[in-house]
């Protein structure tokens, strides 16, 4: 009796349930990821990973995403991780962006042409994160694989995150540094803080419903840069895979839940 | 007609479940801009047979996701639904249950 | 076959053809759309011009719908009703510019349930009316509409 008692306490310790922030939303934003329709994307997504094209008119089916060469599953869970052959932290646009120009020879600048999209039209960028991210979903998110690089990637997150800069002197802690603020009805999530990384990291990229554009971390970036007046940072830079790594490290050990509905 | 259109039917507790995504912008019109351009008929049928009639508006939302459920059911039945637009433009997919 | 009940035959035909409206595309000769009913301005006329003005209240029509919408472009709506013999679910929008959202039939071999995604341009009630054995019966749920987040 006692034995069975002491590990039925020593499972409940070993599995505790992550604490995540509760929305007043929570009721909608279940409903609405059941019923949403970003499998469409998906297959889209699917279409673009398989698709020749470049000088080199190959598919980005053999592009390693950090689990092996064209290895889906899980792939979007371990990022942003360290990559040898690029010899920096990326994350998964960085990383595809790189693929796009070395798998296939595409230019920079053919490639990130048209990273963002638009309600009519996603991007190729967006489509791939879709398809890519779906194959993780269920999974603990585990960015990283242990290198130096990316403990110094995320410590640069970190100071990005607090440094304010541009006309209005804002930083991202600016909206997101206090709890229990708002904009308008949505509450503004604390995002160095597990509890409110958790549910916000786990759900991207997401098909954006006031928009309904599909949106990825990079455009996250991009336009929270927008928003705090400041200069537009560069796609897939060391700015940007800081904040992503910073955010993603707060929010490890979350089941993955994407790729996913926004407001 | 443009985008992808996927249904996925599966047996459950002794009815089948049809779960079906459409891509469609679903335009209300309004702002004046562009005209209304919207699905107004689906339809869903069971080995040929029509069993669902529906009527919609602009007012469901872009790249509509419907939920059905049909009577019973077996393996091997083959579910159609198919969708026709304002503009007389016209989409289907079919899947049979596994 | 004598000739001229062949001829006949033939005539019939082709007056159905006719009455069918030969010269619309293939699409439109199966699918109705009621206009009327889905350019009515008012729940009230929308459901007299469906016929299904005067419907009773029914505690056996079941609405699953969040509470409160982040927001208005999606909202999710789960409808069931558990009247023996629905044979039809009109779907209303009481606030929007045009009320009727949806109609389905249900002929044989289908349940009278579906779940769908509306646009609500603010809060609002959502009205079912569902059409049982030539009657109809509603019920109705309220969803608070709101904008949330930066427009980012």
């Amino acid at each position: 009796m006692r034995a069975i008692a002491c590990s039925a306490l020593l499972a409940l310790a070993v599995t505790p349930a992550l604490a995540q922030k509760q929305s007043p939303f929570a009721e909608y934003q279940r409903m609405a990821n059941e019923n949403s329709p970003i499998e469409l994307f998906e297959i889209l997504g699917e279409e673009a990973w398989k698709k020749r094209q470049g000088t080199k008119n190959v598919s980005l089916e053999q592009c390693d995403l950090g689990q092996g060469p064209g290895v889906l599953k899980g792939a979007y869970a371990g990022l942003p991780r360290y990559f040898a052959d690029a010899d920096r932290v990326m994350d998964l646009e960085t990383r595809l962006l790189h693929c796009m120009m070395t798998l296939q020879g595409r230019s920079r600048e053919e490639a990130t042409k048209r990273v963002f999209g638009n309600a009519d039209n996603p991007s190729e960028m967006a489509l791939l994160s879709a398809y890519i991210a779906r194959a993780s979903n269920g999974m603990p998110m585990r960015p990283g694989s242990g290198h130096p690089k990316e403990r110094a990637t995320i410590e640069l997150g970190q100071k990005l995150y607090f440094h304010r800069a541009g006309p209005w002197d804002f930083s991202c802690a600016s909206c997101h540094g206090e709890e229990d603020k708002r904009i308008r009805m949505s509450e503004l999530p604390v995002l160095y803080k597990p509890e409110h990384a958790r549910p916000m990291l786990s759900t991207w990229p997401s098909y954006r419903v006031s928009t309904s554009v599909l949106v990825t971390l990079q455009w996250r970036m991009n336009d929270c840069y927008r928003q705090m007046r400041m200069p537009e940072p560069v796609y897939g830079s060391e700015a940007t895979v800081a904040l992503i790594s910073f955010m993603t490290k707060a929010a490890e050990g979350a089941t993955y839940r994407g790729p996913a509905i926004k407001r | 007609m443009a985008g992808p259109m996927k249904m996925r039917a599966t047996l459950a507790g002794g009815n089948t479940d049809v779960r079906v995504l459409m891509s469609h912008p679903m335009d209300t019109g309004q702002g004046g801009k562009t005209p209304p351009y919207f699905i107004q008929n689906v339809t869903v049928k069971v080995n040929g047979r029509t069993v669902i009639e529906g009527q919609i508006s602009q007012a469901i939302s872009r790249n509509p996701v419907f939920s059905f459920r049909l009577k019973g059911g077996s393996k091997g039945d083959r579910i159609e639904v198919s969708w026709l637009d304002n503009k007389g433009d016209s989409n289907k997919t079919d899947a049979v249950i596994a | 076959m004598k000739p001229q009940r062949r001829g006949l035959l033939k005539a019939a035909g082709a007056l159905a053809v006719l009455a069918a409206g030969l010269l619309k595309p293939m699409a439109a000769l199966a699918a109705t759309w009621h206009k009327e009913a889905f350019g009515a301005k008012t729940a009230p006329d929308a459901l007299r011009t469906l016929g299904a003005a005067g419907a009773e209240p029914s505690g056996a029509i079941v609405i699953e719908a969040p509470q409160i919408a982040e927001n208005g472009a999606v909202v999710p709506i789960e409808i069931t009703s558990n009247i023996p013999g629905t044979t039809s679910i009109a779907v209303l929008i009481e606030k929007n510019p045009f009320p009727l959202a949806a109609k389905f039939d249900f002929l044989d071999g289908a349940l009278p349930y579906v779940k769908l995604n509306a646009k609500m341009g603010e809060t609002s009630d959502v009205r079912v009316v569902a059409t049982a054995g030539g009657r109809n019966y509603t019920a109705a749920k309220e969803i608070k509409v709101t904008i949330g987040g930066c427009g980012g």
